[in-house]
C-alpha cells in the first residue's frame, strides 16, 4: 500500500527549479532510501513532505502538483501543518538535541501535543529510548543535557524524540554521514527492527547503507528523479545510464 | 613627498621609533580614561562616605534636604525604575520576538530597527518634555510616579528592544528548526526552545537599561516632580536620588548631603553593572560551550 503521493511535483527556489516533475509511490512499512550526488534535491524532497519547506527565510518557494499522505493532500487549504509535523517526523544530518536534559528533548513533542501526567512522559522515555537502542546507556541519567552526549548518542536520542511523537513516517536526511561504523551500525539496524510499525524514508549519500537497509531506493540528479525501484534490481540491473554510473561509483 | 614602506627611504621615522610612540599614545589614551573614572569614584567616596550612615538613609530628609537623610528618595527611584522596566520590559522584548521571529528581513523590518536606534539617541530631557506633555498635561496624569515611569519606560525602550533582538538572534536556527518539526507551534517554538537560551541576554539589556534609568535625571524632573514625601500611590509625586542631587547642588541647600546621595547612586548603578556583567559572562560562556 502506497503511504505517500508525490504527483508532479515541482518547487524552485526564486524561480531556480530545484525539483522538477517528481513522482514517486512511498510503501507503507518499507524503507526508502533516496541516494544521489549533493544538490540533486533529496533533502528539499523530505522537508516538502512535513512542510518545513513553509520555514525558508532566505528565498521564495513556489510549488506545484501535489503530495498525498494517505491520500489527503498536505497542501490542502485547510491541511493542519502541526498535525502533519508529528505524522512525518524528521531527523536532520547534524545531530540537534536542545539544549536541555535528556528526558525533557524525549518529551518536548508530546508536552507540545498536551502530555503532561508525569507516568505517561516516564513510558514514552523508556519505549522510545529502548526502540532506538539508547536506554541502557542512558538510563542511570536521564537529567543529563542532551547536547553532552557523544555524536552517535546524541543522534539515537534525537530518533527516540522523533519516535516520542508516534508519527506514521520517518525521514532521515543523512542521518549517519557524522558517526563512526558502530552507531551507524546501530542506527541501521533500529530502522529494520521497527520498519513493521513506521515507515521509513532514509537520505543517503552512502550507496552502500542504501542498500543495506532499505526496500526501494530512489536515484535523484539535478532535481529530477532519474529511477525508483526496487533495492534488489537498482543496484544489480538499474535501467538508466545514470543510475548504473552512479552506483557503481563512477561518478558522484 | 610620500612615504613608501616598501624600500623604507621615505619613512620620516625608524619603525621602531613609531612602535615606541604609538605604544605610549594608546596607553596614555587608557591610562587617562581609568584615571577619569577612579577619579570620580574616589571624588565620591572621599566626599560621601562621612555623610552616609545608616541614620542618612532611613531618614526622612529636613529643612529642605539641609539635614535628615534620604529615604524617600531612595523609596522613590526604586518605585520609578522597577515601574519603568516593568512597563518597557513586555513591549521591547515583545517587539524583538516579532521582528526576528514573525517577519523576514526586509525594507520594514530595517526601518524599525533604524527608528529604533534613532529613538535611543534622542537626548533625555527631550524624553522629558514629551512626558511632560503627553502624560503629565495631556492625559492630566501631574507630576506622577506613573507619568515618570512611562517616559522612562519610552526612554529605555529602544535598547531594551535591540539587545533582546541581538540575544535572540544569537539562538542557533536549527533550535527552531528541530522545535517545528516536532509539532510545535511557531509561539511554542519562541516560547520553549528560543526564549531560554537568549534569557540571559535579554536579561543584560534589561539591567543595563536599569542602570540608565536609575541614574536619569532630565527626563523625571519634567515628569515625576520633585515631592520629598513619601508616595502613598502611583499618582503621587516623588523625588529620585538623582532629582535630589541636582537641587541640593543646583539651589546650594546642602553640598554635604548631595555628595551622600551621589555615592548612594552611584554605589547603586555600580551594583546593577556588576549583575549585568555576571550575566554576560554566564551568557558568553555557555555560548562558548557550544
Amino acid at each position: 500500500m502506497n503511504k505517500i503521493q508525490i504527483k508532479n511535483f515541482n518547487l524552485s527556489f526564486d524561480r531556480r527549479p530545484s525539483l522538477i516533475n517528481i513522482n514517486l509511490d512511498v510503501e507503507e512499512h518499507k524503507i526508502l532510501g533516496i541516494i544521489g550526488p549533493a544538490g540533486s534535491g533529496k533533502s528539499t524532497i523530505l522537508r516538502c513532505i512535513n512542510r518545513l519547506i513553509d520555514m525558508e527565510q532566505v528565498s521564495r518557494v513556489t510549488t506545484t502538483g501535489d503530495i498525498q499522505i494517505g491520500g489527503e493532500s498536505i497542501f490542502a487549504r485547510h491541511a493542519d501543518v502541526v498535525a502533519l509535523r508529528r505524522r512525518a517526523g524528521i531527523i536532520f544530518a547534524l545531530p540537534s538535541p536542545l539544549p536541555m536534559s535528556i528526558y525533557d528533548n524525549i518529551c518536548y513533542g508530546p508536552r507540545r501535543n498536551g502530555v503532561v501526567r508525569k507516568a505517561q512522559l516516564d513510558a514514552i522515555v523508556e519505549k522510545t529510548l529502548t526502540e532506538a537502542s539508547l536506554w541502557g546507556e542512558v538510563k542511570d541519567r536521564l537529567n543529563l543535557m542532551g547536547p553532552s552526549l557523544s555524536g552517535g548518542q546524541q543522534q539515537r536520542l534525537c530518533i527516540a524524540r522523533t519516535l516520542a511523537l508516534e508519527p506514521e513516517i520517518v525521514m532521515m536526511d543523512e542521518p549517519c554521514s557524522g558517526l563512526d561504523p558502530i552507531s551507524t551500525a546501530k542506527i541501521e539496524e533500529t530502522m529494520v527492527q521497527l520498519k513493521s510499525k513506521y515507515t521509513f524514508i532514509i537520505v543517503t549519500n552512502n550507496t552502500k547503507q542504501a542498500a543495506r537497509v532499505s526496500d526501494n531506493v530512489a536515484f535523484f540528479l539535478m532535481g529530477e528523479c532519474v529511477e525508483y525501484g526496487a533495492s534488489s534490481q537498482m543496484f544489480t540491473v538499474p535501467k538508466d545510464q545514470r543510475t548504473n554510473d552512479y552506483v557503481s561509483g563512477r561518478f558522484g | 613627498m610620500t612615504p613608501s614602506t616598501s624600500s623604507g627611504q621615505w619613512r620620516m621615522l625608524s619603525p621602531k621609533a613609531t612602535q615606541n610612540i604609538m605604544r605610549l599614545v594608546l596607553g596614555l589614551a587608557t591610562a587617562i580614561t581609568v584615571f577619569i573614572l577612579i577619579f570620580i569614584i574616589l571624588f565620591v567616596l572621599i566626599k560621601g562616605v562621612p555623610v552616609v550612615d545608616w541614620k542618612f538613609l532611613t531618614d526622612f530628609p529636613h529643612k529642605m534636604g539641609k539635614a535628615g537623610g534620604i529615604f524617600p528618595t531612595i523609596v522613590g527611584t526604586f518605585v520609578l525604575t522597577v515601574l519603568a522596566i516593568v512597563f518597557s520590559t513586555p513591549l521591547g522584548v515583545g517587539a524583538a520576538i516579532y521582528l526576528t521571529e514573525y517577519t523576514k528581513e526586509n525594507t520594514f523590518t530595517r526601518i524599525i530597527r533604524f527608528g529604533a536606534e534613532c529613538l535611543a539617541g534622542i537626548p533625555s530631557i527631550i524624553f522629558g518634555l514629551f512626558g511632560f506633555i503627553l502624560f503629565v498635561v495631556y492625559l492630566q496624569m501631574g507630576w506622577s510616579i506613573i507619568s515618570g515611569s512611562l517616559t522612562l519606560a519610552f526612554m529605555v525602550l529602544p535598547t531594551i528592544m535591540r539587545t533582546a533582538e541581538e540575544a535572540i538572534k544569537t539562538v542557533p536556527y536549527s533550535y527552531r528548526e528541530v522545535s517545528q518539526s516536532l509539532g510545535a507551534t511557531r509561539w511554542e517554538t519562541v516560547r520553549y526552545a528560543v526564549l531560554p537560551d537568549a534569557l540571559p541576554g535579554i536579561a543584560t539589556g534589561i539591567i543595563l537599561s536599569m542602570g540608565r534609568a536609575i541614574g536619569e535625571t532630565a527626563a523625571v524632573i519634567f515628569t515625576a516632580g520633585s515631592s520629598m514625601r513619601l508616595p502613598t500611590s502611583i499618582f503621587d509625586s516623588v523625588r529620585t536620588m538623582s532629582v535630589h542631587f541636582y537641587i541640593l547642588s543646583r539651589e546650594g541647600v546642602s553640598m554635604k548631603n548631595a555628595y551622600g546621595t551621589a555615592l548612594v547612586l552611584v554605589v547603586s548603578i555600580l551594583a546593577i553593572n556588576l549583575a549585568a556583567y555576571w550575566l554576560m559572562q554566564r551568557f558568553v560562556s555557555k555560548h562558548k560551550r557550544k
